[in-house]
């Protein structure tokens, strides 16, 4: 067990990758010498060379583009995007090309790129730098999405994501790449599997569903319920597409009550996906209806404002009352 | 200064109107813009500095086989048409008017080359010795693709403009890292030099309307920064469904190549001779190692952009005509048979293997089967899916339970 951050962890992560894989490259603005701006690749290229660690033109349908390019050569690229806010030059490439090339090639071909987005708000940014797209993929068929909260999963999610013959997005919460954790870099454990949630705290009252940055909120929120005598049980989805609908629904089925959270707007978001879904397949478990804790219908507002916009402790408590008034 | 010396914005839209289209013509439909042309519309070759050594590999047989190939896809063109209009295909995209710039382009490559099309490259697919009854399972709504680029090099049709350029470009630096991997491992075991392997380049194809796509730019950039070993081969068909190229570009548009600091290079593109010397040259120096390159076909559509489209309303049946005196085909018959390297028996026999062609695909088409909609279940992810598990289940069990109905006797019957 190493202690480490998770943007180490990530870096670690791609070293490990690397070296094992000699036909995996890393692409991305500004990823060479300075290391990405959040220096997750730092010290990659003086260790693996500049054909490995790519800094590329300032385009990203050129980055999506040119790594499905070398993916049909045989080669397992890790693409960069700098910001959320910026992956939509390469939406095209991703939602039209990326995801629909195994279908289109009737299985012919595969294209195995793996896509690194930061995501999420709380950094005091500026527009386009806190945005959570996530939903606009999860609809498109032919991605993966996993979004990793801790750093053991952030290290063992980006190799599995470049052994993975899909293509897969890696959702990493910014806000959470200074968050230190012990990782086991002999053995995922647990975290075999990146399609499968965990149950990171069991409860009795209710279920609370989150991801990436949400996970600490989510596990504060349980914590402070639990001191006014109320057990919560909180899963970390990890994965959005495919989402382990299993976990969330045996979880309900136990405890009646679910509140999903997330730091994207509701409208259209994945906590409305599980919702439906929940009550489907657990509707005679449901004792009060699935609520959803998300941003507002708006674009994301400026950072002086970020807190009022985004799911915290006290809205996430909010909406556990408002699930055990039923 | 007075106002009278700013430059005036209240001029007569018609005349600047006419002003810009006699611009745009200068510059982009001047047949006398400096362009490589070897084979001139009457038939008779002429020389080039450059290009004439390549031309002159041509033997009469490969000359032949040019004329062959054109008179081939322009007949399985015709037959593709009819198809639609009998209903047999959703959409066809005739090439008629551009067979010499993809059969003179599609065979200056090598088979190791790696060929990105868009959806009009049927001459290019000929070369590639891809079926060509395979290209109309896209068109006939049973198949987004229709064959494997495993097999030919020659990758799937994309749809969505230029948004394959920048696939080349990555297929081009994949290759590269390929001769880096290879000279390594040579050396490692030994080898005084690199093992000798075919150098291979990629080649994608896109048209005037697409040029302007940003993904064109962009694959340029990134071509032009690691010296890609890809050809950029653009033609110019003079229309993107109804709007002129002089919309898309004002300056020809082999001269953008010059801002991204490669070769540009127009050539005539009804005349397969110099195509072919053109792109035998680009993709030689691509696969040495000195770089992109990007070609420009002069060349014009003839027909509808697509079965869907009504060329009339937007052109001169005049134009058309013009370019009709251009026609790749007769100037290459012309000067076979000047030269004596044809003569009645082979262009008899060229209609008749079209005929044959046709013959196939039409029985070809009817006869493809529509597909199970399983396939697409299978084929959305490689590794196992959930969500798609449970839904080719949920599928299984509605469709048995239609299986039961159609089994059943109906009701009131005896």
């Amino acid at each position: 067990m190493t202690t480490m951050t998770i943007a180490k962890a990530i870096n670690e992560g791609l070293r490990a990758t690397l070296t094992d894989h000699p036909r995996s490259l890393l692409m991305g603005e500004d990823i060479g010498p300075l290391g990405g701006v959040y220096r997750v690749t730092d010290g990659l290229i003086a260790e693996f060379g500049a054909d490995r660690v790519v800094d590329t033109p300032l385009a990203e349908s050129g980055i999506v583009g040119t790594a499905i390019g070398l993916s049909l050569r045989g080669y397992l690229p890790i693409c960069e995007i700098q910001f959320d806010g910026f992956v939509f030059p390469g939406f095209n490439q991703i939602t039209t090309q990326l995801a629909k090339m195994r279908a289109r090639s009737n299985g012919n071909l595969t294209v195995p790129v793996v896509i690194r987005i930061p995501y999420g708000g709380g950094i005091g940014s500026i527009e386009h730098h806190s945005e959570s797209p996530e939903a606009l993929f999860a609809h498109t068929a032919g991605l993966r999405i996993i979004t990793p909260s801790n750093p053991h999963d952030a290290y063992w999610m980006i190799q599995q994501a470049v052994e993975c013959q899909d293509p897969v997005i890696v959702f990493e919460p910014k806000r959470r790449y200074w968050l230190k954790g012990e990782v086991d870099t002999g053995s995922p454990g647990a975290s075999a599997d990146p399609f499968k949630a965990h149950v990171l705290r069991e409860g009795t009252d209710a279920t609370v569903v989150v991801y990436g940055p949400l996970v600490p909120v989510a596990l504060a929120a349980a914590n402070a319920a639990a001191e006014d005598g109320h057990s919560v049980e909180v899963i970390d989805l990890r994965s959005i597409s495919p989402i382990d609908f299993d976990t969330v629904t045996d979880s309900v089925k136990k405890t009646g009550r679910l509140i999903v959270a997330h730091e994207a707007p509701t409208f259209g978001g994945i906590g409305g996906e599980i919702a439906a879904r929940v009550s489907e397949r657990a509707f005679h478990s449901l004792e009060a209806p699935v609520i959803r804790v998300g941003g507002f219908h708006m674009p994301y507002p400026v950072a002086k404002v970020e807190e009022d916009y985004l799911p915290d402790i006290d809205r996430i408590l909010e909406a556990l009352d408002r699930a055990l008034s039923y | 200064m007075g106002a009278t010396h700013l430059p005036s914005t209240e001029f007569d839209g018609t005349d600047i109107e006419d002003q810009l289209e006699a611009e745009a013509e200068a510059h982009v439909g001047d047949p006398d813009e400096p362009m490589v042309q070897l084979l001139a519309p009457d038939g008779t070759l002429g020389l080039d500095p450059v290009y004439s050594e390549y031309a002159g590999r041509l033997d009469p047989e490969k000359l032949r086989g040019f004329y062959a190939d054109m008179a081939k896809i322009r007949r399985f063109d015709v037959e593709a048409t009819a198809l639609q209009r009998q209903g047999q295909l959703a959409l066809w995209v005739p090439l008629t008017g551009q067979e010499a710039a993809q059969i003179g382009s599609g065979r200056a490559s090598q088979p190791q080359d790696y060929i990105f099309p868009t959806y009009r490259e049927h001459g290019v697919a000929l070369t590639r010795n891809v079926d060509l009854a395979e290209l109309l399972r896209q068109f006939r709504g049973v198949s987004n693709g229709g064959w494997n680029p495993k097999d030919t090099n020659f990758h799937l049709y994309t749809l969505v403009l230029a948004a394959q350029t920048p696939h080349a470009v990555g297929y081009a630096m994949g290759i590269q890292r390929d001769q880096k991997f290879a000279a390594a491992a040579a050396a490692a075991n030994g080898a005084t030099s690199p093992v000798p392997e075919p150098k291979a380049a990629v080649m994608v194809y896109f048209g005037d309307g697409a040029s302007s796509e940003g993904d064109v730019h962009e694959s340029m950039v990134f071509a032009s920064s690691y010296k890609a070993p890809v050809v950029f081969f653009c033609q110019n068909n003079h229309w993107a469904i109804s709007v002129p190229s002089s919309v898309q570009t004002r300056v020809p548009l082999a001269d953008r190549a010059k801002g991204y600091g490669f070769p540009g290079i127009r050539v005539d593109g009804n005349d397969v001779i110099a195509v072919h010397a053109v792109t035998e040259w680009a993709l030689e120096r691509a696969r040495q190692g000195e770089g992109p390159v990007l070609i420009e076909a002069f060349t014009y559509r003839v027909g509808a952009h697509t079965t869907a489209d009504d060329p009339t309303k937007y052109r001169e049946s005049a134009e058309e005509s013009r370019w009709r005196a251009k026609d790749p085909l007769e100037r290459l018959e012309k000067y076979l048979r000047a030269e004596g390297f044809a003569d009645d028996a082979f262009f008899a026999q060229v209609k008749a293997d079209g005929d044959d062609l046709a013959a196939y695909v039409r029985k070809t088409t009817h006869d493809l089967e529509t597909p199970d909609i399983r396939t697409a279940f299978a084929n959305t992810y490689v590794e196992a899916h959930p969500l798609v598990a449970e839904e080719l289940a949920w599928f299984e069990e509605y469709s048995a339970g239609f299986a039961d109905d159609s089994a059943a006797p109906a009701e009131g019957a005896n």
